[in-house]
């Protein structure tokens, strides 16, 4: 229960940060996305219904809020976590280079949905400008604030083992 | 949230129930207005919050504003006080050609008044989380008589037009965004063109128009923009920016160029809402002219 707790909070603190916070913290125009580094770590982490149930959480804030089409954002997250979900039996705490690389991965595929189904879809195939322009620099900032984020999220991870460990072993 | 409990059952089954729950909002939508229940829900939870941190921002920036020093504000002010006394100028004048107009207007039995439009003012909250598309959230909604397709403005000039409603917040489409269409008229010539906004030119803050017609018309560099009479959602005579660069387009039929708009889209505070949308007045119209 402390568990989705905390979890909603990560969520909706991530969500008004980029919504207002990060909108000054632009570069080029750019910011990062801290929804997707949400979805992607809890998915790897916790496995694939904690990836699929944050990132149908995420979506919808997002589809409420930011989206045209209630369900776009949703369906993607969805997705988004249950393939880093799927990863899990890869994942151990010390390894950066993992979360790193999956986080990355999603990012360039929910850029390259979002291209594909509202920009390519409209006979707009400047590819290769939003690739350089959008898809690259939003990988590279959400790469460099995951450094920090992601230290977050496996910090209170752990805590929150450690102590689920122990009522659990007080059971026994 | 049930579904989340059932431990038993396989995540490949929860997906194929989310994606489904998906597919069935991405229907639903047609039918929907709006966000409908998810809309109110937001309404409670995300919109205080976001006021919230909007309001200690503005706080924050006032703050950092009070440390302008003196001699700036001297010399700002004394550089205001000469507009003041170059519009009161212009200002007389143009009460006096206004005069003139509406005597004319009358003589012609044109009584519509374009300029005069009742507005509600209303903080930015929060923007777009996005990298794709340019909108903004602002902290009124239903409860304060906004309704969907009514225009903003901000300063002087047209800001966006409202896409979705909530209680207590509404969501605007940027003028800038990739999906907003607007057709426009050179104020000058009153040649219509239509103004897109566009991805790559986001960074720029700057947006397109083409579409307008290659005829003897002499357009300069500088000429002002507006939203044009045959426009459905726009109400006519919004000013959306100046002409930084005209060219002619190779069919030699048209030209096409690019705008500056009149609002800052990077350090967007507060707007104002027009309270009529123009199906509004279109239907007021076609109400008085079947009465006749």
């Amino acid at each position: 229960m402390k568990r989705k707790i905390i979890t909603a909070c990560f969520i909706i603190v991530c969500f008004l940060l980029q919504a207002t916070v990060f909108s000054k913290l632009q570069f080029a125009s750019i910011r990062p996305n801290l929804m997707i580094i949400l979805t992607s770590a809890f998915g790897f982490m916790r496995g694939r219904k904690t990836g699929m149930a944050v990132g149908f959480s995420c979506g919808l804030l997002m589809d409420v809020f930011w989206g045209g089409v209630l369900g776009f954002y949703t369906l993607i997250f969805t997705v988004i976590g249950y393939l880093n979900g799927s990863f899990k039996r890869l994942f151990f705490d010390e390894d950066i280079k993992l979360p790193l690389g999956l986080i990355a991965g999603s990012e360039l595929a929910y850029g390259l949905i979002v291209y594909v189904c509202f920009f390519m879809m409209q006979g707009d195939f400047r590819f290769g400008y939003y690739l350089i322009h959008v898809i690259m620099p939003e990988l590279v900032y959400t790469i460099l604030v995951t450094i920090v984020l992601y230290q977050i999220i496996l910090h209170v991870n752990r805590k929150l083992e450690a102590e689920e460990q122990r009522s659990a072993s007080r059971f026994v | 949230m049930k579904i989340k409990n059932q431990n038993t059952l396989p995540s490949k089954y929860v997906l194929l129930i989310l994606v489904i729950v998906c597919g069935i909002l991405l229907g639903a939508e047609r039918f929907m207005d709006g966000g409908g229940p998810l809309s109110w829900v937001a309404n409670y939870t995300i919109v205080p919050m976001q006021k919230g941190i909007s309001y200690v921002g503005t706080w924050m920036s006032d703050l950092t504003d009070n440390f302008a020093t003196l001699s700036d504000l001297r010399k700002e002010n004394e550089q205001l006080q000469e507009r003041v006394d170059q519009l009161t100028i212009d200002n007389t004048r143009l009460n006096q050609e206004q005069y003139e107009l509406e005597r004319l207007q009358e003589l012609y039995k044109l009584d519509q008044n374009y300029g005069d439009y009742e507005k509600v003012g209303a903080h930015v909250i929060a923007n777009n989380g996005t990298n794709w598309f340019n909108s903004f959230t602002i902290d009124k909604g239903s409860e304060d008589g906004i309704r969907k397709d009514m225009n903003v403005l901000a300063g002087s000039g047209l800001a966006g037009i409202v896409t979705e409603v909530g209680p207590n917040y509404a969501q605007v489409r940027a003028v800038i965004d990739d999906e907003s269409n607007i057709s426009g008229m050179v104020l000058s010539t009153s040649d219509l063109c239509i103004v897109r906004g566009d991805l790559t030119l986001m960074e720029d803050g700057r947006i397109r128009f083409e579409n307008l017609p290659n005829n003897d018309n002499e357009i300069q560099v500088g000429e002002q923009v507006v939203t044009s009479h045959i426009s459905s959602t726009y109400l006519q005579g919004l000013f959306i920016g100046y002409i930084s660069e005209i060219n002619v387009d190779s069919n030699n039929l048209t030209r096409s160029g690019y705008i500056t708009p009149a609002v800052d889209f990077s350090n967007l505070q507060e707007v104002l809402v027009i309270t009529t949308t123009k199906e509004d007045l279109t239907q007021t119209d076609e109400a008085e002219n079947g009465g006749e």
